[in-house]
């Protein structure tokens, strides 16, 4: 009824607007049911990308695994002020980290004294809960950056120290000596400076400004124990 | 309306004779939590002149949610975060306040002003944990230097150690320190004790000067130690005692006397057991092969002799 009552009215406002000429024309006989398909393209294509990743080879969903901490780690060494670190974080890079410098400093003899060097798990145990307490003390300050993406910018800025344990070593191999010592101190302090300069440029901006030197000074503190770590390794 | 030009006039003098009044409000810059504060103030205190009822019960209702501001939860992580609620500029200003004390300067009062923060204390023991053990072990390699015949390890489990320590030192002392005032609370008229956070404040603080004292202790002169350690423990007991003599001084002599004896001597044997455990000058148990070797050091020397004749009489 009130289709009746308003197609003479559309026809007479026809004219000024043709756009809707043919609107009252339309009807649905109520034979004929409505349906069909409603194809979204977004979804077909998400759905060949979730079917391509399972049935693609193992090889290829670690090589793309390890091509993405491969570039994470570029970013570290060159740090600049870039958000690549913050928005896809993985745990796999500090982990690898982690795991490597914590076997590098073990020590190769057991001799059974009471003053030995960190165990693994001891080393395993600094860094992560290093990071934590960094991350939650960052978060309690009032900083803007979530948990995981604070702990993979800190795992991932070990790598210069990682680097300086693995030089260590092999200066170790040439035999003790004071010329020794002064190599070995000199890439462990270059190295430290390298990470706490690449951790800041990522960690200093999520911070309130009056705040950023309190959230700075832990991780300072965090990596100048593992290079003490690192420097006071004998094999 | 003049009146509420009145009111206005008014409010400002009643606001600023509350503040004074009550020691315990938070000085907070909010301008607008301080505004209504006034309105509210105003609205109870006065009668109910402008005949309006609903007024005075919206001024008790606000002045209810005003006092009654639903604290957070001790599950909830903004509980937490009102403890971290510090500038950079305010934490160096209490290091500052802990380093210099002085009779009548009450850290509390002075430097803490009600907001007491669990920053400075949790990372002032984090760093004195690990300065100690790092310089301990330096001392040891500073040592090996001169006598080669000394074994040196990196000594992790020292960092265990003084972790530990210093972590139950500043904060079961203060638990005890504030259970004690507490519970002798009756005796006060004055002032009320502080709260828990207040006194955990004021020993990580007080802890401050011992960071600086212990690099100092890197220097091989036994008497240059003592002179740097008995400093820093007599500024850092003066802080602490400063703090303290208000809350302490309405109590009875022996009371007041025993408790800050008590907190000095605490603090004493905490400088001094760090100071002993941590900055042995030789391991001992390589005294008797080392003395009978040339190469010695006079320092070293000086430190042998006793040892070695009480070994050979």
């Amino acid at each position: 009824m009130a289709e009746a009552e308003e197609s003479p009215g559309d026809r007479e406002t026809a004219s000024p607007r043709p756009l809707f000429a043919g609107l009252s024309d339309i009807s649905i006989s109520e034979d004929t049911p409505v349906e069909g398909e409603i194809t979204i393209p977004m979804r077909s294509r998400a759905r060949e990308f979730d079917s391509s990743t399972l049935n693609e080879s193992v090889r290829n969903t670690i090589m793309r695994d390890l091509k993405a901490v491969g570039k994470k780690f570029m970013h570290v060494l060159y740090p600049r002020k870039s958000n690549a670190l913050l928005r896809d974080w993985d745990l796999w890079g500090p982990l690898i980290l982690c795991v490597s410098l914590a076997l590098m400093l073990q020590k190769s003899s057991v001799d059974g004294e009471p003053g030995g060097g960190p165990q693994f798990a001891e080393v395993f145990v600094i860094i992560w809960f290093g990071a934590v307490t960094i991350t939650i003390n960052s978060k309690l300050l009032g900083g803007n950056i979530s948990f995981f993406q604070s702990l993979c910018v800190l795992g991932y800025c070990i790598l210069p120290l990682t680097a300086a344990m693995l030089i260590c070593r092999l200066v170790l191999l040439a035999g003790p000596g004071p010329i020794n010592f002064m190599i070995r101190l000199f890439v462990v302090v270059v190295m430290f400076a390298w990470s706490v300069i690449a951790s800041t440029a990522f960690l200093a901006d999520s911070q309130p400004p009056n705040r950023k030197a309190l959230a700075v000074y832990p991780v300072f503190l965090f990596y100048f124990v593992i290079s003490w770590l690192i420097l006071t390794f004998t094999p | 309306m003049a009146a509420a030009e009145e009111l206005a006039f008014h409010e400002f003098e009643e606001a600023t004779n509350l503040l004074t009044e009550t020691p315990d409000a938070v000085t907070t810059i909010r301008s607008d939590q301080l505004a209504s504060r006034e309105h509210v103030s105003v609205v109870v205190g006065s009668s109910v002149s402008y005949g309006a009822e609903e007024l005075q019960e919206e001024g008790d209702k606000t002045a209810l949610l005003q006092e009654e501001k639903p604290q957070p939860g001790f599950w909830t992580f903004d509980y937490y975060q009102s403890f971290f609620d510090v500038d950079t500029a305010q934490v160096l200003d209490r290091i500052k306040g802990s380093l210099l004390p002085r009779p009548g300067h009450n850290f509390v009062q002075h430097h803490l002003r009600n907001r007491p923060d669990l920053y400075g204390p949790f990372w002032i023991c984090a760093t004195l944990a690990f300065v100690l053990a790092v310089t301990g072990n330096l001392t040891l390699v500073l040592a090996q230097r001169q006598d080669p015949s000394i074994h040196y390890s990196p000594q992790f489990h020292k960092v265990t150690v003084a972790g530990i320590t210093i972590y139950c030192y500043a904060w079961l002392v203060p638990l005890a320190l504030w259970g004690f005032l507490r519970w002798r609370q009756g005796m006060r008229e004055h002032m009320g004790p502080y709260s828990f956070l207040q006194t955990v404040c004021v020993y990580g603080y007080s802890l401050f000067i011992f960071i600086p004292t212990v690099v100092l202790w890197l220097i091989p002169v036994q008497w240059l130690q003592w002179l740097f350690g008995a400093l820093a423990l007599t500024l850092s007991a003066a802080g602490l005692v400063f703090t303290l003599w208000p809350v302490v001084q309405e109590d009875t002599r022996p009371v007041a006397t025993a408790l800050l004896s008590t907190v000095v001597l605490l603090h004493a044997l905490l400088a001094l057991g760090c100071k002993m455990y941590f900055f042995q000058p030789l391991p001992l148990q390589h005294v008797v092969p080392a003395s009978q070797g040339t190469s010695l050091s006079p320092n070293n020397q000086l430190l042998l002799t006793p040892t070695w004749s009480i070994a050979t009489s």
